[in-house]
């Protein structure tokens, strides 16, 4: 489904402040698999999903999605097949907007015509998906975004990146910034919409304990490269102590990550 | 009583405008500055073509593609080069200046003696004994017709992405929208209504003058302003009716201010001084309205700890 090949992509080149992000990264997902991103602040986490999603270009490698290579795909043509939820629940959505309009423009990604957008059709339809979330977002469907709570403002958008059962979810550390019950809630949706629709996803997060409840293969990634991949059988039977022990084996003694194991 | 007509005449037309910045200040935002030039233009090729003898509505039309053109032109140099967008308005709208300069050949073109289309529908109207009222009416259904449609628009998918490129650009992106494409429509969209509003007003004014449009976007930005303050925001068509109204009303108010004003020691051509300062008041007021409230409940805590 997604092959990225011998990414690299460095900021600033030729100047002092040269800041080489990811470094020769190559990772192939097949269809249907959840991918669990980790690491440390800076390791180069979210430069990967930027250039998955086309909000930055690799300095060199391919990535090819669904076939077709789409290494200089801009990011809004790219969106067709690309859902993405971002950390930030103001991200995903527009505030000012009501739910069902986020909803309507996340329906008819990439085709804006001249229909009128939300119709008694459309809502009756969206009511329905917005039930199943189970955050009372289907009684506010004529809210502005900007009365719901981070967590229903997440839910919506973790709706919104799902809604058009995009080749590949994208899942930006997106419950990072919610209160514990609300990430679990999230957490939830997430895992419903995934199974449900048996969507390739990646996620990255530094929650140790997140990277090894969810999904069916875990990377590490460390100053720009992956260096752990735990698949199948062996992510089942992970814990968190056999995590550290993977960071230890490979002399990388991170604070930060090792305060989130608790 | 004329007074109060002509009020309500003048804020029509000039609602036009004023429903145009809406769509760059608030809907895009996106401060343009091409207004000052669109509208001169508007109103430049639609007197410079109505008095070389051409149709009045072709050459009212050709001046809304020549607004619309303007406003393309500032997106592109905003999206596709990269400009600073107030600086890209502000470039547009000073390169406009010799444009119109030279489509008008002279910086003031009277239309007297000519046949314009608020005397055609005078002359129809006056049929039927209504002739005084033929500008309001024909302002009216220019103006109530054209709100309706940009109400519509805004609430289809395409007026929606348009929406959602001035509140949150990343997020529209990631729905698959070409937000470049969305900026230089609205700008488009938006001069358009302008160089409508100007070519209107020349005919009204019976003149179109190259110096016509200069802070125009105080008098659109004032109108959005009283507009919002008044009326709700909850919809996309109360917020174009309070633009209206906002619109008529700011008419009136100067309108009374050059009558009365005289008795108070101005003259009308501190017009444009009292403009500015009435929008950096209402721009201003909700912010230092908060840091009132900020410092009161300081001083509160304060007094509780003692």
């Amino acid at each position: 489904m997604l092959h990225a090949n011998n990414l690299t992509k460095c900021f600033f080149p030729g100047t002092p402040n040269e800041i080489v992000a990811l470094n020769g990264l190559s990772i192939e997902l097949s269809e249907g698999q959840f991918l669990t991103v980790i690491g440390s602040n800076g390791a180069g986490k979210t430069t990967f999903l930027n250039l998955i999603a086309g909000s930055l270009f690799p300095s060199e490698g391919k990535i090819t999605l669904n076939g077709k290579d789409v290494t200089t795909v801009p990011e809004h043509v790219r969106a067709q097949m690309v859902g993405r939820v971002f950390q930030e629940p103001g991200m995903g959505t527009a505030s000012g907007m009501t739910v069902a309009q986020n909803l309507v423009l996340a329906l008819n990604k990439g085709h804006k015509g001249l229909k009128i957008g939300v119709t008694q059709d459309r809502k009756s339809a969206l009511r329905e998906e917005l039930e199943q979330l189970g955050l009372g977002l289907e009684e506010r469907m004529n809210e502005r975004v900007t009365h719901l709570s981070g967590g229903q403002r997440q839910g919506l958008a973790v709706l919104m990146a799902t809604l058009t059962m995009p080749k590949i979810l994208l899942l930006d550390e997106h419950t990072a910034s919610l209160d514990p019950k609300n990430a679990r809630k999230i957490l939830e949706i997430t895992e419903q919409l995934v199974t449900e629709k048996n969507l390739t996803t990646i996620m990255v997060t530094h929650d140790m304990n997140q990277a090894i409840d969810l999904g069916d293969r875990l990377v590490m990634l460390h100053r720009g490269s992956f260096v752990a991949d735990v698949n199948g059988k062996k992510k089942e039977q992970l814990t968190v102590d056999k995590l550290v022990e993977l960071f230890s084996e490979r002399n990388i003694v991170d604070d930060e990550l090792l305060l989130t194991m608790t | 009583m004329s007074l109060f007509i002509n009020a309500i005449e003048q804020g029509l037309v000039y609602g036009l405008m004023a429903l145009g910045v809406l769509i760059t200040f608030r809907v895009l935002d996106f401060p343009d500055l091409t207004v000052d030039g669109s509208f001169t233009m508007g109103a430049g090729i639609t007197a410079a073509l109505t008095v070389a003898g051409w149709n009045p509505y072709l050459a009212l039309l050709l001046g809304i593609l020549g607004g619309m053109a303007a406003g393309t032109f500032t997106g592109i140099l905003s999206t596709k080069l990269n400009i600073l967008n107030l600086l890209s308005g502000i470039l547009t709208m000073t390169l406009l200046y010799s444009v119109n300069l030279r489509i008008m050949g002279r910086p003031n073109i009277p239309l007297l003696g000519q046949t314009t289309i608020l005397d055609q529908f005078n002359s129809l109207l006056s049929g039927v004994g209504l002739g005084d009222y033929s500008n309001l009416i024909f302002f009216g259904i220019v103006l109530i017709a054209l709100k309706a449609l940009i109400d519509l628009f805004f609430n289809t998918e395409l007026g929606l992405a348009l929406r959602a490129t001035g509140d949150n650009e990343q997020m529209i992106v990631a729905q698959g929208v070409n937000t470049d494409v969305m900026k230089v429509l609205g700008l488009a969209i938006s001069n358009g209504l302008v160089a409508f509003s100007g070519g209107l007003v020349a005919q009204y004014s019976g003149f179109a003058d190259v110096g016509m449009g200069i802070g125009m976007i105080i008098a659109g930005l004032a109108s959005v302003i009283v507009g919002e303050t008044l009326l709700p925001t909850k919809s996309f068509m109360w917020v174009t009716t309070g633009v209206v109204t906002g619109s008529i009303i700011y008419r009136a108010a100067i309108m009374l201010a050059l009558r009365y004003g005289y008795n108070l020691g101005f003259k009308a051509s501190d017009l444009k001084l009292i403009t500015a300062l009435i929008v950096i008041v209402a721009l201003a007021t909700p912010h230092v309205r908060e840091k009132l409230n900020f410092k009161i409940g300081e001083k509160a805590n304060l007094s509780e700890t003692e």
